[in-house]
């Protein structure tokens, strides 16, 4: 019972402090609005670039070539060793004719030009689509399968493809810097902020102790205030997400200037935003109280 | 009974200052002391090793029971819950009313609002303030001030009362009902330990007298025989 009253009284004084600080609390919540707002808007930048970039990986396809005058028999010795392989996704298996249909229903003028072609005159090759798990070693698996045999030629846009894969790989990492960089700075602003809404309550804490309050008794409602600053900090930026990314993707559509350039679908993304934003809000502001309190705990 | 002993102390500041030079003192339960001695003698640093706002460098000060020297940071708050601490500027929380002031010392124990308020009205009363339990600091005179402060520091019926000049921002009059405030709390069986520059106030109580000089007792007056000599 005791220790609820006691529970109880430091969640009451600290909404009390809020307020009766309030200039300082609005100071304190005004940096974490700012900083949570810019982590916000680096958050949704990083996560659909990462969201774009597997998605093109994921279309990134191996066409495996094979030479024209191979057998049902030779056909599917080369797909099970295209099977024994690591890192294949998934594979398909196209012949000419098919390939032909494909290609005489994508165009007009394709039509024209195959549809007078006998099997026999074809100069289609069967083919194997493969995509793969990982697209950092597409290299190797393209490598290994020019080495079967009956298989003429592999392409899989390599130029292209290698380009792609360092843009995004460099664009991932600075992002993710940014993020773990921005959240370290607000965390240090914001326990600078509050070091100094606790520098002016400095003779509280003194009076505390003199009246025989222990340590955690002195800490606990400040760590309290902490968590409600954090937490108040994140309302405005949670409501600035929620309603800003919804307007942007209805906008545009969910997809950037081309279809290509897909954004990452409002929902639930802006409700796992919210949550990592309040968290944030809190942690920092429970981490920021409680380094600026112990400084005045030691004698 | 022995409240207060101090054996062989020695204090030394950082800066290599020597504030207090091998000192011994006992303080029996319920006594009044007067602490005297001109500034820089050592009896701030006197009391507030009492109080553990200061560590002796060498020497024993056993208060209450609990050896001071030997306390860990974070175990004051067991010393400090035996004593309470009076100071001349009154340290009042300046935002909160001043039932709120003395609450605050009991709310840390966890008592009942039952509990709290009975003792709070109790000790307003006993200090005169009952009426005023709703004004803020700034809407009270110094003198009420610092009764509110006496109330905060005996609300939780502490054994000693430590006090660093309480009489030292006020007029003779206000002084003067300070002390017999104290007196009061004294008859009730708290021991007083009062730090003070005012002469008047020494001779009109005739209480025991320790007069400090440059970090030694130079006399220790027993009970009302201290007369007027230089401070």
């Amino acid at each position: 019972m005791k220790v609820f009253r006691i529970l109880g009284r430091n969640i009451r004084d600290s909404f009390k402090n809020v307020f009766r600080n309030f200039s300082l609390s609005i100071a304190s919540i005004s940096c974490i609005v700012i900083t949570l707002i810019v982590v916000s808007i680096s958050i949704v930048l990083t996560y659909n670039v990462n969201n774009f970039a597997s998605l093109v990986e994921k279309d990134v396809t191996i066409v495996v070539f094979l030479k024209n005058d191979i057998t049902d028999l030779e056909i599917d010795e080369v797909e099970d060793k295209i099977n024994s392989l690591s890192n294949i996704d998934s594979y398909v298996f196209k012949d000419k004719m098919e390939i032909t249909s494909d290609m005489m229903e994508s165009s007009e003028v394709y039509k024209s030009i195959m549809g007078n072609w006998k099997e026999d005159e074809n100069p289609l090759r069967d083919t194997f689509q493969v995509k793969v798990t990982d697209i950092k070693l597409i290299d190797d698996v393209a490598d290994k399968i020019k080495q079967f045999d009956n298989v003429e030629v592999v392409k899989y846009g390599e130029e292209m493809v290698k380009q792609l894969i360092t843009v995004f790989e460099v664009v991932k990492n600075i992002s993710i810097a940014i993020v773990i960089a921005l959240m370290v700075v607000t965390a240090f602003l914001i326990s600078n902020t509050i070091k100094i809404t606790i520098h002016s309550r400095k003779r509280e804490i003194e009076i505390m102790r003199l009246v025989g309050a222990s340590n955690l008794n002195i800490k606990i409602p400040f760590i309290f205030e902490g968590l409600l600053l954090g937490a108040l900090g994140s309302v405005i930026p949670i409501i600035i997400t929620i309603y800003g990314y919804t307007a942007l993707y209805g906008h545009f559509n969910g997809q950037l200037f081309s279809p290509f350039i897909k954004l990452v679908p409002a929902t639930p993304f802006v409700y796992y935003l919210s949550l990592i934003l309040l968290c944030i809000g809190i942690l920092v502001g429970m981490f920021g109280s409680w380094r600026a309190v112990r400084k005045h705990l030691k004698i | 009974m022995d409240l207060i002993r101090i054996r062989n102390v020695k204090k030394v500041y950082k800066n290599g200052v020597t504030a207090i030079y091998d000192m011994n003192l006992d303080i029996q339960k319920g006594d009044f002391v007067f602490i005297i001695g001109a500034t820089g003698c050592g009896k701030s640093t006197l009391i507030k090793m009492l109080y553990r706002e200061e560590k002796p460098t060498s020497g024993k000060i056993i208060v209450g029971g609990i050896d001071v020297a030997k306390l860990r940071n974070g175990k004051v708050y067991k010393l400090r819950r035996k004593i309470g601490v009076v100071f001349q500027d009154f340290k009042l929380l300046p935002r909160a009313t001043v039932y709120e002031n003395v609450a605050f010392a009991l709310e840390v124990f966890g008592l009942t609002k039952a509990e709290i308020h009975s003792k709070v009205i109790k000790v307003l009363d006993l200090v005169g303030l009952k009426n005023k339990i709703k004004n803020y600091p700034n809407q009270l005179s110094g003198g009420e001030q610092q009764r509110v402060a006496i109330a905060r520091a005996i609300v939780n019926g502490p054994k000693l009362l430590i006090c660093d000049e309480p009489t030292g921002n006020l007029d003779e009059n206000t002084s003067m009902e300070i002390m017999n405030v104290l007196e009061e709390i004294n008859k009730l069986g708290t021991t007083i330990i009062m730090v003070t520059h005012d002469k008047e106030i020494v001779k009109k109580m005739k209480k025991r007298v320790i007069l400090l000089d440059a970090g030694r007792i130079l006399k220790d007056y027993e009970k009302g025989t201290y007369k007027d000599e230089s401070i």
